[in-house]
Order: C-alpha cells, then structure tokens, then sequence
C-alpha cells in the first residue's frame, strides 16, 4: 500500500513597514533563500497579514524584463510578469504565486502588495533612498543615476541606511513615518528594519557644489508622484496614489539637494 | 458662432497649489499643471456656464486681458485639454458629476 506524505511547508514570514506577509513553500532550498534574502526582516513573532503559497515552476524561457500587469476583477488581484503569475484576494488574506526558484519573483510580489495596501492608507513606496539620522528620517529621492546609491554609499556612521532604492512612506498621527525595506538597489544591501517619522525629502541633482533649495509645492507634487512606484491601473487606485502625493507634499517639506558626491553633503543632512 | 460648453472629467484627480493647478489622469496618470489664467476656467467648467460667459465674467475681471484675445485662447487651451480626455467639450450644456478638487 502506497502511503502518501505530504511535503513540509517551510513558512518564512517577512515583515516591511510592520505588516509581515507569511511566504510559504515545500522547497527547502528556497525557504532559505528568502530567509537569507530577508534576514532583518523576518519577524516569527507577529500574526502575518497575508499568506502566499509559493509554487516552484521549471524555468522555460522566461523574461523578467517583460512589464508587470496587475488587475483586479471583483476583489480579487492578479499580478504577472515574465518570470510569475501571482493571485492575491485581500479579503481571504491568502494568495499564491507561480514562479522559478529565484529571488526576483516574489521582490516584485511583495513590492505590488504593499504598494496596494499603502494606497488604501494614503502612503506609498517612493523611488528613493532614506536613512535615519538623530531618529528622524531623510529621504533622496530620484530616478535611476540622480544619485540614491551614491549618497547612501557616502552616509557617515552616525546615520542608518533605510533603503538605497525603495522607501516606505506611511501616514502615522500628524506625519509620515519611513520605514526600511529589504528592497535594494545598486548597494545590493538591504536597509534596517527600523523606522522613524520624516523629517524632509530631497530630490536630488548632482553639482559642482552641495547646495539645499526650496522647491514649490507644485514641483514638489510632480517630482513625488514621478517617483512613487504603483502598478495597478484602475482609476480609483490612481487617484488614492495622486491624493496621498499631495497630501505628503502639504505635510513634509521638500527640497532640491545639489551635491558634490563626497562626504560633505551630509554635513548639511540634520 | 455656436455657445461651447464645458465640464472637468469624471477620470481625473486635481488639487490646486497656489495659483496653479496641478491635474492627473486617473486613466493612464498622466499629469498636467495649469497656470493661473487656465486654472480659473478649469474651476469654472461646470458644463452650464458658456465659455464664453466664463471668459467674460471671470477671466476678463481677474486678468487683465481683451475679451477677443481671451476667448481665443480659452478656446485654445478647452480643446488642448479635452484632447487630453481631462475636460468635456460640447455646443450643449453637460451634465457630469464633476470629480471633487482634493482639499
């Protein structure tokens, strides 16, 4: 008689700005890949808000490059890209995702979630670096080569690198607070998990001097929203993104940081 | 020459900033800003006052513009943004549910 034994279901739960997300597998190998990947950020002692299965598929040509496509129809998400499949009901707090062994797949999984979840709460993953000095929080924000990796790589000791890549922006009392993400860019090193409430964001240019300057609301508005990450299309989501940039914009002061890329621009960083 | 009405789309998101207004497409985020003069005619457009009463009742009393040359370029700019799908267009009086200015 054949006697069938279910696999073990490894369950790594990761939390990001204090919402942990269980990601569960019956791949050991890949169970400790996450919690390598995750390290400061997998928390066993808090209830995971959501659960995903993870199903390891055999690669097949796959091209992570392809643009990520999210939807919901009646409730219900999903997300696809070249390398995954993933559906996500946030009623039942459950989904799966379908995707190789790789780490790529389920990043860009986690990033879609909470970026959804934020916008229902008016905060947001902003394109940005931050980092913690004095328990306040600064944000640097720009595109691809404005500066984020450079600026975290010449950070002093005093200050705690947030996220060279991806902030964590959410609404918290009168303010916002950041939170560190696991979400690395070019530094290829994930931020602490720790937070603190912003202080101010700079959107970064490089110069022949270090330099702050006001920016208007208006550019302000437009540099944020630039640089938010969102996926989804729907019309009311967008518009949530949109009211949660302004609101941000009207809140945190924002300013235009010229820099020379030595340690000195963070003398002006307080 | 024929009365055009106009009214702000329901797909959008505003919010003013100063003067200015600063307008997202909610269909495919695509953002514009309107200086001061076109920020007044956005906030007039709602699908019943003819433009060219807003021209004359409010952007000639604000600014100081000749009615002729301000209707031509209210004209102008109504049917740049409706190309856009940000504002409706028409010879008769609309009837939309104008989005809400976020505060």
């Amino acid at each position: 008689m054949a006697v069938l034994i279910a696999p073990p279901i490894h369950a790594v739960p990761v939390e990001v700005g204090g919402m942990a997300v269980l990601l569960r597998t019956c791949d050991s190998a890949f169970a400790r890949m996450l919690q390598d990947r995750y390290a400061g950020f997998v928390n066993r002692c808090v209830v995971p808000v959501f659960e995903f299965d993870v199903d390891l598929v055999v690669p097949s040509g796959v091209d992570p490059d392809a643009e990520v496509q999210v939807r919901c129809e009646h409730g219900r998400w999903s997300f696809r890209r070249g390398d995954f499949q993933a559906e996500w009901d946030p009623r039942s707090r459950r989904g799966s995702i379908r995707q190789t062994a790789n780490p790529y797949s389920v990043d860009a999984v986690l990033r879609i979630v909470h970026t959804l979840v934020l916008a229902g709460e008016g905060g947001f993953l902003l394109h940005s670096a931050s980092a913690m000095r004095g328990g306040r929080a600064f944000l640097f924000s720009g595109l691809s080569g404005a500066g984020k990796t450079t600026i975290s790589r010449l950070a002093p000791p005093d200050v705690t690198l947030l996220t060279d890549e991806v902030s964590y922006v959410r609404r918290h009392e009168e303010g916002y607070r950041a939170f560190g993400t696991p979400f690395a860019g070019e530094l290829a090193r994930v931020g602490e998990n720790v937070s603190a409430p912003i202080a101010a964001v700079y959107l970064l240019d490089k110069g022949p001097a270090n330099r702050i300057d006001p920016v208007s609301a208006l550019e302000a508005t437009q540099r944020i929203m630039r640089n938010i990450l969102f996926f989804a299309e729907e019309p009311e989501m967008v518009r949530r993104v949109f009211e949660a940039a302004c609101e941000f914009v009207a809140r945190v002061p924002v300013y235009r940081l010229t820099f020379f890329p030595d340690e000195r621009v963070w003398e002006l960083i307080r | 020459m024929n009365a055009k009405y106009i009214a702000r789309s329901t797909a959008i998101a505003a919010r003013k900033l100063g003067d200015e207004m600063i307008i997202m497409s909610a269909l495919n985020s695509t953002l514009f800003t309107l200086n001061p003069v076109a920020t007044v005619i956005w906030q007039a457009a709602d699908g019943k006052t003819p433009l060219s009463d807003i021209v004359e009742g409010t952007v000639c009393r604000q600014f100081d513009v000749a009615p002729q040359l301000a209707y031509q370029d209210a004209e102008a700019l109504v049917n740049d943004l409706a190309g856009h799908g940000i504002l409706l267009v028409s010879e008769q009086p609309i009837s939309t549910q104008a989005p809400q200015e976020v505060r």
